[in-house]
This record gives C-alpha cells, structure tokens and sequence, in this order.
C-alpha cells in the first residue's frame, strides 16, 4: 500500500501510513461480538440521554400550551393555585413555598444529623461499631416512603399537636421532620466515605501540634472532605425536594402560601400526584397545569444539581 | 561484616561506646534503653543516645531500621494507634520530664515538640490558618499577636515574600517545595523546644530541596533538631551530629565529620560507603 508512496509526501504523513494499517488490521480481526457489544452499549448509553431529553422536551412541550393560555406573570405573581376549580388560579408560589419549607425542614434535620454521625462513624466509633450502624442506618432508606408519610401523620403529627397546641393535623412541619429522618442515611453514607478517603498524613498533622479527636476532625477532616460532603448535601436537598409520599400524606394537599411550618401546604410533587390521579381531559388546562408545575420541579432540581457540580469542581481536593 | 574482621580494623566492639565521647552537652533529650513494640514486632531495641540541644541530630540507616519509629516516639504519634508500646526513658531537659511515661500527658509533648513529615500536609485552609492552627490550639485568639506570629514564623521558613500577598488563599495551591515550608513555618509557629522532620525533601526536586537544606540551617541555634534522611550527602551538610541505626538498633553516634571521616564501626563504614542499605 505504501509502496505506491509518492517521494515527495511529508515525512509525517509517510510515518503515520503503518501505523493506520495496524490500526485496521486490528479492527478486521476483532470478532464480530465483540462490535455487537460495543454497539449495545452504545445505545444504552445514547437511549438514556435520549430518554432524559424526550421527558424535558415533553415537559417544555405541554408547558408552553400552558403558557398560551396562562402568562407568566400570572403563574408567579398569583397567591393561589386552583388549577383543576371552576374559577381556576395558576400562581405557582403556594406550590413553590410548600415545597421550599418542606425541604428546609427536612434539611435542618438532616445535614446536620446526617453530618454528625458520618464524623461520628468516620473519626470516633471503633470499627466493629461501624460495621453494625451502617446497615442499620442503610435500612432506614430501605424503609418505603408511603410508610414514613403515615409514620409522620399518625405518630410525629399528635405529638406536633401536642407540643405546638393549635397545629392542624396536616402540617409540613411532621412532613419535613419524617422527610429529614428518611434522608439522613443519604446524607451520612456519602459524607462518611468523603471523611474517610482523607489521607491519615492530614490527621496527623493535626495531631502533631497538640489537636485532639474532635478538633482533628471538624477542623482538618471535615474541610478536606467538604467537596464529597457538598455532593452529600446536594443529593440530600435533592431527595427533600422530590420527596412526593411524605408530603402529599402528612402535609396536605391544599395549597397555601405560607412560611410557616406549622401550617398545612401542597407541594409541587403532591400537586402532580393528586392532579394526575383525578382523570382530567388531555387538553384541559388542568393537564397542562401539571407539566408547568412538573416544569419548575425540574428547573429547580437541575439548578441545584448544577451548583452542586459547581461546588464539588470549585473545592476539588487532590491527595 | 563479620565479627573477626571488625575486631582488626575497628575499635574492639564491646569496649567502644555506641555514643562518641564527643557528643558533649548540654542536651536537650536523652534516649534512655528504649524499647518500642508494634504489637509483637520489637521495633526498637535498647537504644540510649543524646541529642544536643540547639543542634542538628541526623538519623540515617537502612530502610526499615527504626528511624521513622524513635522519631515518632518524641510527640508520642504512637499512641494514636492501638497496641504500640514503649519502655525506657526519653528525658526532656531542663524539666526532665520522661515524654514516653504513660503520665505525661501526649498532647502536651505534641504542643512543645513539632514535627514536618515526609510528604507536606497542609491543611485545607488559608496559608494563614495554616500557621495559626498551632497557636491557636495553644489558647492564642488576639488578632495582632496571631498575624504577628504567623508573618514571623513565615519569614523563618523563607517563604514569606512568596505568601504575603495571598494569606487568604488556599494552602493547597502552593507548589510541593513551598507547601512542605509552609509546613515548617506550621511546626514552629508556636516555638517548639524540638523539631522533628522525618525525610522532609524525599518527595522534593533537587531545587526545592536545596531551599528545604538551607532553611534547617538557618534555624540551627534556635531550635533543637531531629531529621531522618536517606540521603547521606544532605546528613553531611547539614547535620552536626549524626547517628546510624540498623535493625531497631543504635550502632554509632559521632560528630558527623567525625563518623563521616573515621568510623568507629565497622559497620559504620559499609553503610556510608554503600555497601549495604
Ligand atoms: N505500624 C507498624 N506496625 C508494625 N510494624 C511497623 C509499623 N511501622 C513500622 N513497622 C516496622 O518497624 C520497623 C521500623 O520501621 P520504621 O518506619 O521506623 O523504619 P525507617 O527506618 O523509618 O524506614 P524507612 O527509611 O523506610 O522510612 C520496620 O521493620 C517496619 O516494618
Ligand atoms: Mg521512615
């Protein structure tokens, strides 16, 4: 093949020439499963980014009936949610609050319980100890969701009432409470592997100018580890966020534009879940309601994932 | 090696001291007939030597000898690992406080001892809170007297000029030759009465390890130093003393001209004319 060189070529090219006929040479002889496979997973790795776009697109799609007919201004300005009434509102904000409060609820819970006892398992328990916990606690997210919602309705709730007197019996504040118990295994599992991958040369840094175990830990190993902790957190917030069971169990679904914890609120999930079971027709606005509010769900889960990639590059800690 | 040869070219073994008559105080340690065990495994066996206080002690021998294991035994890092154990005595002068006895308290020993180890490991934090973290385990919360102390420990470690613009920023975007100075300026932040570095340049290029050389020397007369190193030609230029070990064992303490010049052991000599380790 190269014989027919022209003397003239560029010494790169000549170069290059056997190493390209090795390459396909190597490629004839590859069996043929072989290309199968690859292709296979080629797909599978194309049909899930294909999935996620076909859900946005689908999302964005009904959406924008949906603001044909409802503006934007309306949609965030609007103190009521009533898509599905005969006199129908379409003010996003009740929804947007339950679920905000909901979260934060869970995540006053949760980051801090989930962190105290990855620093725990990670800096203090013996090994043997921590061989028992992490099952256990890896159970607690094995427990199904629609068992927390009427753990948090009929055991957390009562005794809500009875500390908080006046609290209704649906109220995001029992919600948010079971939502952060049921998340705090997220949360410590992954910071626990973060603390842990800190090189013992750190530690013993600190240690070797007078720090003791606890210092060590939350002033040296717990800013080491903060880039897998933020990925912790993140997927924390992230789990609150699309939480649906819980929520649409304990705190109610009626939407309400309120702050308050102790009230009772719908969130965007709980809103989807009733409206999807009601059977509205496929062009109502009622149908297209859910797309809209499906559709900042997703825009605020992917803004926090999307800060979250951020922070774990922007604290990156090589070792 | 063997015991016959040694007899004719070297001092009789059993008369000549381990530790040379020229190893003269005053002494700010004293390694009395320590023993240390990792477990089972005898680590250290009967070691006794001083170390001059203000002075460069080096401690050189084959991989595995112990050197890592006697250094450590000073801030007592052993305790931080189940199932370690010393015996013996290592006295800290002038208080002669025996730092390895089971009552005195470890963390105490880490505050007044400091150590550099093998691999910088600065912490995730300011180059400024780097250096302050000792002093302010030590209970040191005004504001003027930390940045004084840290800008003074950063101009001993000869790394100041590169760091005072950006005090602020993260330790761990200085390169390795400047991470493992800033380390230095962490250890003697807080003045320790000894410093510890166990092969600071191992992980080094040839430039920043010249700077790491120079800057222990410059702190000669202020502090009293332990450093294990590899490397005989660095045990050369900047030790005063030097001490070579061998299987958990001292063999020889000297001068460090003097031992590099005529070794009293037979032992001795093969090691620094690398015939062994
Ligand atoms: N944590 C440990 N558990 C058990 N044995 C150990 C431990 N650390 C060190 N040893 C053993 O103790 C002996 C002395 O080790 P040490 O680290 O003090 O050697 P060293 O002289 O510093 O060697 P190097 O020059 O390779 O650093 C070695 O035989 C080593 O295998
Ligand atoms: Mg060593």
């Amino acid at each position: 093949m190269s014989s027919t060189a022209d003397p003239s070529t560029p010494a790169t090219q000549v170069a290059s020439l056997p190493q390209r006929t090795n390459v396909k040479r190597r490629a004839a002889k590859e069996p043929l499963l072989d290309r199968i496979i690859e292709l296979l997973l080629f797909l599978a790795g194309v049909s899930s980014v294909a999935i996620t776009l076909g859900i946005a697109g689908t999302l964005v799609f009904e959406s924008l009936a949906f603001f044909r007919e409802v503006s934007l201004v309306q949609f965030f300005t609007d103190h009521l949610w009533t898509p599905l009434f005969a006199d129908p509102h379409f003010g996003i904000m009740p929804l947007v609050s339950g679920t905000l409060v909901t979260t934060g609820v869970a995540l006053l819970i949760a980051l801090p319980l989930g962190t105290i006892i990855a620093i725990y398992l990670s800096e203090f328990a013996p090994a043997g100890l921590r061989e028992g916990i992490k099952p256990l606690l890896e159970l607690l997210s094995a427990v199904p969701t629609v068992v927390y919602g009427y753990f948090a309705l009929q055991l957390v709730s009562p005794l809500v009432q009875k500390i908080v007197p006046g609290t209704p019996a649906f109220n995001m504040l029992s919600a948010g409470i079971v939502m952060g118990i049921m998340i705090v295994p997220y949360v410590s599992s992954l910071s626990e592997d973060a603390l842990r991958a800190v090189p013992m040369l750190l530690r013993e840094g600190a240690y070797a100018l007078g720090a003791n175990r606890l210092i060590t830990a939350v002033k040296v190993v717990y800013p080491a580890a903060i880039s897998g902790i933020a990925s912790a957190y993140i997927l924390g917030i992230s789990r609150a966020i699309g939480e649906t069971m819980i929520v649409a169990i304990a705190a109610g679904t009626q939407p309400n534009l309120t702050l308050d914890p102790r009230e009772g609120a719908a969130t965007i999930t709980a809103f989807i879940v009733q409206a999807s079971l009601g059977d509205n027709p496929h062009d109502s606005i009622g149908y297209k309601s859910i797309f809209a509010a499906g559709l900042v769900l997703f825009l605020i889960t992917l803004s926090i994932n999307i800060f979250g990639h951020w922070l774990r590059k922007r604290f990156r800690e090589a070792y | 090696m063997n015991a016959e040869r040694t007899a004719i070219t070297h001092a009789d073994p059993a008369s000549t001291p381990k530790v040379s008559p020229r190893v003269v105080g005053p002494f700010k340690a004293e390694v009395r007939d320590v023993n240390f065990y990792y477990g089972q495994f005898h680590a250290l066996k009967n070691v006794s030597m001083p170390f001059v206080d203000k002075r460069v002690t080096a401690l050189i021998g084959p991989s595995g000898c112990g050197k890592t294991t006697l250094l450590r035994c000073f801030n007592r890092m052993h305790d931080l690992y189940p199932g370690n154990r010393y015996e013996g005595e290592i006295i800290l002068h002038p208080d002669q406080i025996n730092i390895i006895s089971p009552k005195v308290e470890p963390l105490e020993m880490r505050m007044r001892i400091g150590m550099v180890f093998q691999k910088p490991n600065p912490f995730s934090k300011s180059i400024f809170e780097n250096v302050a973290f000792g002093l302010r385990l030590q209970g040191e919360t005004n504001r003027r007297v930390l940045a004084d102390k840290v800008e003074a420990a950063l101009k001993s470690a000869a790394i100041w000029d590169e760091t005072k613009d950006r005090l602020q920023k993260g330790a761990r975007d200085l390169s390795g030759g400047q991470q493992q100075r800033l380390c230095i300026a962490r250890a003697i932040a807080t003045e320790p009465e000894i410093l510890l570095f166990d092969e600071p340049t191992s992980a080094l290029d040839p430039i920043a390890t010249s700077r790491i050389e120079d800057l222990i020397d410059s702190l000669r007369g202020r502090f009293t130093i332990l450093i294990v190193t590899h490397n005989l030609q660095q045990a050369g230029r900047i030790a005063d003393y030097t001490a070579l070990m061998y299987k958990g064992e001292l063999v020889e303490m000297d001068k460090t001209v003097a031992m590099f010049e005529k070794p009293s052991f037979k032992l001795t000599e093969d090691y620094l004319t690398g015939r062994f380790g």
